[in-house]
């Protein structure tokens, strides 16, 4: 097992040079210097002032120099400092953020794995009935349904007609003089909106992949064994199929981070949430360019890291590929 | 194909449903100046926020403006994204499976390793970040989605050539003597037109979801130029006092994008039963 985690640690080397080259050429999309954004406002600013800030952010060398100088600063987690009046280091910035993000992917992730995997299994074992049939055409408008559009209508719903939900920030204002029981049940009620809908998207496709596998499984000679056994049909669809059908659903939960952290730009953005999806939307709009590099680079990692631990997970329930 | 296709494709009510959903779209952009109760860009500020009536039957935004009249001009607007994004993605995605795929060895691998690089990242931070730098505008937009979505069809056509490459009608023309870029593009690619197809379709339904997410968060279509995405943002705006800003445009995106789904799904059935989920 450790021998495969290091296999695939290693393969991650690779790409992660391979992320630092993508973000490093978008960097220098940018026509002119980056720095033309604080200078041009700024009627005194002298050509020497200019050259002083050119050479503060190494864009004075060539460019080769500029990457490894910028790799070099990377592996010490130096994302820079911010261009925002704030002047703090991007990396900061950014981790302050992080953990409200995670718990929101978590959350969702969680979401969609206790909904969508019961609704693909029982689709699968009554194929063809209404109940499948019904989930068919939900799922397929969800996969039409901008979620952003879904986020306006229930903020419209619960939050404006039934008042029932906050619809911004993830505390209410007096939280602080709440009690602690009374402050967790405030977050919570903050979060069900945001991570209903986050939940959202993911929940369509994962349904009809479990649906899927499970179809698949099913039609293979074990489970004709295990029925030709005589066990009851309970035993045979979630002792002997369901464990099989769910194994490359690891996988797909590991595909699904970048969507799901790439989707937070906008529910952040839509329910004021204070996390990175935020930030780069702050960031992007300020021009803030060290921080949209941050968490560009950022973006890329956590990706790839989701992607590793799916994979050691399903080394663990799969013996067969910690083998080959 | 031919008969079989169109025979088996029109006996699909809902892919049927979705080619009726998309020509109506077409038409509705084709025919925008003549449908258009309103100029889609006439302020009236003594008529903001109004309520659906006769006048405006899907209201008015906060400058007075009539929702219907921008939602047909926008209509043009997402298709002409959704078809150039679509199309930037197809090409670049094509050319390099086909090389990937035919080619093997180290230009598969080189390939193949800048798709994997180009995966990790979250497609909307990308295109975010590229949008921070070239300012948002409907041709940056396009040309940024479709530089962006190219990974999953460099997959497909390179599985469809690593198969295709061995058969027998290949080996045949390279027997009398055709050259690479000609077995590629003539004998092998139109043999995977087919994917290719059904892939694009879809694309356009995720580029147009993609453009109006754009344009919701202000990075995307500038207004004035009307879009379904920026006539939400107004919507967010005045979310508690204009359902209708909020309501309309979405309901317009999700029938837009569910037709292209379905005829998508629609052309890969008629194409190959055998692939029917």
């Amino acid at each position: 097992m450790l021998r495969y985690i290091a296999k695939r640690l290693l393969f991650m080397i690779p790409l992660l040079f391979g992320i630092t080259v993508v973000c490093f050429t978008v960097m220098h999309l940018a026509p002119g210097s980056p720095t033309d954004l604080q200078t041009q406002m700024n009627p005194r600013a002298s050509v020497e002032m200019k050259e002083r800030l050119r050479s503060m952010y190494d864009l004075d060398k060539p460019l080769p120099v500029q990457y490894i100088r910028w790799l070099g600063k990377l592996a010490h987690l130096d994302l820079g400092i911010s261009f925002s009046t704030d002047r703090r280091p991007v990396a900061d910035k950014i981790l302050e953020r992080l953990p409200i993000t995670i718990l929101l992917n978590v959350l969702s992730m969680l979401l969609i794995f206790v909904v969508a995997i019961p609704l693909g299994v029982l689709s699968a074992v009554r194929q063809d009935s209404l109940f499948d049939r019904v989930t068919a055409v939900i799922v397929f408008i969800g996969f039409a349904v901008p979620t952003f559009w879904l986020a306006l209508l229930l903020m419209i719903l619960f939050g404006v007609h039934l008042g029932w939900l906050p619809i911004s920030g993830i505390r209410s204002l007096n939280a602080e003089y709440l009690p602690p029981g009374m402050a967790f049940w405030d977050l919570i009620r903050h979060l069900i909106l945001p991570v209903l809908l986050a939940a959202f998207g993911g929940l369509a496709g994962l349904s009809r992949y479990m649906r899927a596998n499970m179809l698949e499984v099913i039609r293979q000679d074990f489970i004709l064994t295990a029925r030709a056994k005589g066990l009851s049909e309970r035993v045979v669809i979630y002792r002997h199929a369901l464990r099989n059908a769910l194994l490359p659903v690891i996988t797909i939960l590991g595909l699904s981070v970048p969507g799901l952290i790439g989707g937070s730009v906008i529910f952040e953005t839509i329910f004021a949430i204070p996390g990175m999806g935020q930030l780069f939307y702050m960031a992007v709009m300020a021009r803030d360019y060290p921080v949209v590099m941050g968490i560009l680079f950022i973006g890329a990692v956590l990706t790839l890291f989701g992607n590793l631990i799916a994979d050691v997970f399903y080394a663990l329930a799969d013996p067969r590929i910690r083998v080959s | 194909m031919g008969n079989d296709f169109k025979k088996r494709f029109m006996s699909n009510r809902m892919a049927v449903a979705g080619s009726v959903i998309v020509i109506f779209l077409f038409a509705v952009s084709l025919l925008a100046p003549w449908l258009t109760p309103h100029d889609p860009n006439a302020i009236d500020l003594k008529n903001v926020l109004a309520s659906p009536s006769e006048g405006h039957p899907f209201g008015t935004d906060p400058l007075g403006r009539d929702v219907l009249s921008r939602m047909i001009w926008g209509a043009g607007i997402s298709l002409k994204v959704g078809f150039v994004a679509t199309g930037i993605s197809i090409l670049i995605g094509t050319i390099l499976g086909a090389l990937a795929g035919y080619y093997g060895r180290w230009v598969d691998a080189l390939i193949m390793r800048f798709v994997d690089i180009m995966l990790c990242f979250p497609t909307f931070f990308l295109i975010l970040a590229v949008i921070a730098i070239l300012e948002p505008s409907i041709w940056n937009i396009m040309i940024v989605i479709g530089l962006t979505g190219w990974m999953g069809v460099t997959r497909l056509v390179r599985a469809d050539f690593t198969s295709l490459k061995e058969r027998d009608f290949v080996q045949a023309a390279r027997a009398i003597g055709a050259g690479d870029l000609r077995i590629i593009f003539l004998h092998i690619l139109p043999n995977a037109m087919a994917s290719v197809l059904v892939t694009a379709t879809l694309g356009v339904a995720g580029a147009i979801l993609t453009e109006s997410a754009l344009s919701f968060l202000g990075i995307g279509v500038q207004p004035p130029t009307p879009s379904w995405g920026n006539i939400l943002t107004a919507g967010k705006d005045n979310i508690d006092i204009a359902w209708w800003l909020s309501f309309y445009p979405g309901l317009a995106i999700l029938i837009t994008v569910l037709g292209y789904n379905l005829l998508g799904e629609g052309i890969r059935d008629a194409l190959d039963p055998r692939l029917r989920r």
